[in-house]
């Protein structure tokens, strides 16, 4: 039996003790937000908060958690309503297949939470782990922008590059 | 109301549908295709008696938000608010057969149907109203789900429809609903959207059923290998497995957890793969396609006069490597063999055709066989979709009554996933003395386009069963549409011109429909050849297309894309500095889109940056105009990962692209600074569909950049940094150089 504490709750699980922290969420807790997207930490689809720094709960143990507080999309409510990200994602219409998008929010959710006014680049190396390939990218960027804003803070620079 | 009065008003809307079944008569209206096919408006619509609607599409949600338009469409035509609409997709035992959702098909297919059995049910209702009010149909005013009389009085649709047969005929050209309140052309959120940032159940991978098992399936790397024997008495004894199911060379685990399976499917890779296949060439495969045997295919010949003598020819070549679809998600199915029969919870792009294979596969009579769509991650055309549907109902069959979900690893879909087939063009053309084009070669070289499964022998199972099905032959597509032909007739109003498609039915590796077929690559061609025919003539890109072009409608989406990007005002290209344009009407009969965009290249990496990119798009009626930004805005970051980036690799054994390692595409920091796309509405034009449209302008725009930040023309995708530091070394070894 292995107990684990996710989105405020403790919960104990009848699983191999290899079994990689994903799996444990989708299958034993019915968990839908984090997804199976390569299983090698290359795509960012599986990205949970542990401890506030996002990982890929494909390559976590969940005998490894040791004390971790995990946090899913699904701990990202305020008062029963979707959190600011979720919200903003919504609200640019941030998602064509939406296999991504989880992975996503909570990604952007770990700097927002430690960084409130990051800079445009700093959001997209921020991101770069996470793949998307409907190419939702620029709504993304859009979405991250407006919950930063809506969470008091900003995203400073214009997208442009200079040469 | 009382059974009397039931009974008359029965009677009266079968003279309802008889007058308007007179009124319809007209011989030369015919239905739109999919209504044509399943013509009872009740196969389309229903109306509850508690006054909400439930409509059928044979067509699926794959992301492109199909579900929201297609309510968009209903619920303006019925009006009716759309929240008192529940759609059903593609389903083979409740909703009409539309075949396959692809080529931007969806709204011109199913949301035509929609459209017009929506203003069939709208007339038959108001006409039950008008008797129950005992006055004139045109006196009634519908809105918000109900008829309302001059009066005030008010029936709601659940009211009427107690008294109204929809299993009648669909009549053709109803009259569109005209005043109220527009739902089509509105922003419409989309529906689905909500449960995909909250962690809802939205896709197939997210099915839990119970007393579900999971299976994985065991195979080689990639597609023309196969594993070795392992020792699958050992594999049976490890905790949680419940069975290694063989049939053939079919090879799946089925276990308690998932997990479980997992590690079972290790232990019996771990036994090593070989070759089943030939040998795959050492050559660039897109050359080896170029010089297999190949059936000469006329894909257009616009009449004209020979080119004068005088006239000079460029030529050149272009080409493009193997593509992959990538879906983030790895191909996934829930299947269930109970009670004799099969149901399978799949993301297939076409349920039926998937039906008729799977009954096959199973040796089933196709009743017994139930596909229901469910969403899974974008799919881009034909990935691994329709084979792991195969590979869950093999594995569900050899657990009677339980559900097993089967997901393919990220390797097997990496490995397995059928590939948009590699592509050579080569385009000639003569410019006369006035600098004009007197004359147009187009020859293309491509493997099939589509390989999608409509027989056992299309699935990947289907070939290791014992005895193996057979694969189909692949045939081209004929155009217009047209597979590796596709949108290789320019749309350009040229003189002398013509087009050979040589179709390659030998595959060095497997492949099928990726979005556009063989669009992005022959656009590529053709715009990168009208630039360069341009700069041969002095001539401005985007003044140079519009003396070719007489469509009002492509001139339009030019001219918007050239004006919003401010093409006149742009600077001039060179020190890794440039701007390209390209523009395409896919098909050359759907969407029009033009593309402007401008790069910047580092001279030193090779690496090419996209500030900022600027489309218009015209795809008939907009039923939603967010919903195409969404399409188009998507369409331009993968064709752009497509084109900078992307190339299956082989080696002489298999596929060497196993993972996004191997094979990379873009990532937050490269893709573009801002795209914006402007939608040109057209009200009362047949519906398009935007799906696949920006494919090839966008990287065409991004060649025709390149070329004019660098001076030198890059025609192989895919323009990696590796190539443009070719392209920049001072001694050019270039392969496929034009010749003025
Ligand atoms: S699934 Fe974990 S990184 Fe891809
Ligand atoms: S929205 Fe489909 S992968 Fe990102």
């Amino acid at each position: 039996m292995i107990t684990l504490t996710v989105n405020g709750k403790a919960h104990q699980v009848e699983v191999d003790p290899d079994t990689p922290l994903l799996y444990v969420l989708r299958n034993e807790l019915a968990l839908n937000g984090a997804k199976f997207g390569c299983g090698l930490g290359q795509c960012g689809a599986c990205t949970v908060l542990l401890d506030d720094k996002p990982v890929f709960s494909c390559l976590v143990p969940v005998a490894a958690l040791g004390a971790r507080k995990v946090r899913t999309l699904e701990g990202l409510q305020a008062n029963g309503k979707p959190g600011p990200l979720p919200s903003a994602f919504e609200a640019e219409q941030a998602a064509q297949c939406g296999y991504c998008i989880a992975g996503m929010i909570v990604r952007a959710q770990a700097l927002l939470e430690k960084n409130p006014r990051p800079t445009e680049e700093e959001v997209r190396s921020h991101l770069a782990p996470n793949l998307c390939r409907c190419g939702t990218h620029m709504r993304i960027l859009r979405a991250v922008r407006r919950a930063a804003e809506a969470m008091g803070g900003g995203v400073r620079d214009v997208a442009e590059q200079t040469p | 109301m009382s059974a009397l009065g039931r009974r008359r008003f029965l009677a009266n809307a079968l003279v309802v549908s008889f007058v308007l079944s007179g009124r319809g008569l007209a011989q030369d209206k015919k239905l739109p295709p999919s209504l044509a096919k399943t013509p009872h408006l009740d196969s389309w619509i229903r109306v509850n008696a508690d006054g909400r609607v439930t409509v059928f599409t044979g067509k699926a949600e794959l992301g492109q938000g199909i579900r929201t338009a297609l309510t968009q469409v209903a619920a303006h035509e019925l009006a009716m608010p759309p929240a008192g609409i529940d759609l059903i997709t593609a389903d083979t035992d409740l909703t009409p057969d539309e075949g396959v959702t692809a080529g931007s098909h969806s709204m011109q297919d199913s949301g035509t149907a929609i459209l017009n059995a929506a203003a069939n049910v709208r007339a038959l209702l108001a006409e039950a109203a008008a008797w129950q009010f005992a006055i004139a149909a045109d006196q009634i005013v519908m809105r918000d789900g109900a008829a309302h009389a001059p009066d005030g009085r008010r029936i709601g649709y659940g009211d009427l429809a107690a008294g109204l047969s929809l299993e009648v005929q669909a009549e053709p050209d109803m009259p569109r609903r005209e005043g109220g309140t527009s739902v089509i052309g509105q922003n419409l959120p989309r529906l689905d959207i909500p449960a995909k940032v909250s962690g809802g159940q939205a896709y197939v991978q997210d099915i839990r059923l119970p007393g579900m098992l999971h299976a994985r399936v065991v195979r080689g790397p990639s597609d023309g290998t196969k594993v070795k024997a392992a020792d699958i008495a050992a594999v049976e004894k490890m905790p949680g497995v419940v069975k290694v199911v063989r049939e053939g060379g079919f090879m799946a685990v089925v276990a308690d957890q998932e997990w479980r399976a997992v590690k079972a499917l290790h232990r019996l890779q771990a036994a090593g793969w070989e070759r089943s296949a030939p040998p795959i060439p050492a050559s660039d495969l897109r050359e080896t396609i170029r010089r297999l045997p190949a059936e000469q295919v006329t894909i257009f010949d616009y009449p004209g006069p020979p080119s004068p003598a005088d006239a000079r020819t460029i030529r050149a070549r272009y080409s493009r490597p193997h593509l992959m679809h990538g879906s983030v998600g790895p191909s996934c199915a829930v299947a269930q063999w109970a009670n004799g029969r099969m149901t399978v919870w799949t993301h297939s792009q076409g349920v039926y055709p998937l039906r008729k294979a799977l009954a096959e596969l199973l040796r089933l009579e196709p009743q017994r066989v139930r596909c229901i769509h469910v969403e899974g991650a974008g799919c881009y055309g034909h990935n691994g979709a329709d084979d792991v549907a195969a590979d869950a109902a093999l594995a569900a069959r050899a657990v009677p009554g339980k559900p097993v979900r089967l997901q393919w690893m990220r390797e097997q879909e990496h490995g397995w996933e059928p590939l948009g087939s590699a592509m050579v063009v080569e385009l000639a053309a003569e410019l006369d003395a006035q600098n004009r084009i007197a004359g147009w070669r187009h020859e293309v070289w491509s493997n099939t386009h589509s390989t999608r499964p409509t027989t056992a022998g299309g699935l990947l199972a289907g070939g290791e069963l014992d005895p193996p099905f057979a694969t189909p032959k692949p045939r081209p597509i004929p155009m217009p549409e047209g597979g590796g032909a596709r949108n290789g007739n320019p749309i350009y109003a040229l003189p002398n011109a013509r087009g050979t498609f040589h179709f390659v039915e030998q595959m060095p590796a497997r492949v099928s429909a990726l979005r556009g077929l063989g669009a992005q690559m022959n656009v590529f061609a053709i715009e990168s050849f009208m630039d360069e025919l341009a700069a041969a003539t002095g001539a401005d890109p985007v003044a140079f297309r519009l003396a070719w072009l007489k469509d009002e409608r492509a001139r339009d989406v030019v001219r918007t894309a050239a004006d919003r990007f401010g093409w006149p005002a742009r600077r001039k290209g060179g020190d890794g500095v440039g701007t390209g344009f390209a523009f395409a009407r896919y098909k050359n009969l759907a969407t029009h889109c033009a593309v402007a965009l401008e790069v910047r290249v580092d001279r030193d990496t090779g690496e090419i940056r996209v500030p900022r990119v600027v489309a218009a798009v015209d795809s008939g009626e907009a039923v939603n105009p967010d919903g195409i930004r969404n399409q188009i805005e998507g369409g331009i970051v993968q064709s752009l990962s497509w084109t900078t980036l992307e190339a299956v690799g082989f080696d002489k054994t298999h596929r060497a692209s196993f993972d996004w390692s191997a094979y990379p595409i873009l990532r937050f920091p490269a893709v573009p600074g801002r795209v914006e796309v402007h939608v040109i509405d057209r009200p009362g034009e047949p519906f398009l569909g935007a799906g696949e449209a920006a494919q090839g302008p966008a990287a065409a725009a991004l060649g025709n950049a390149v070329a004019d930040a660098l001076g030198v023309r890059l025609r192989d995708m895919p323009l990696s940094p590796q190539r443009v530091k070719a392209a920049l070394r001072p001694v050019r070894a270039e392969p496929h150089q034009a010749a003025g």
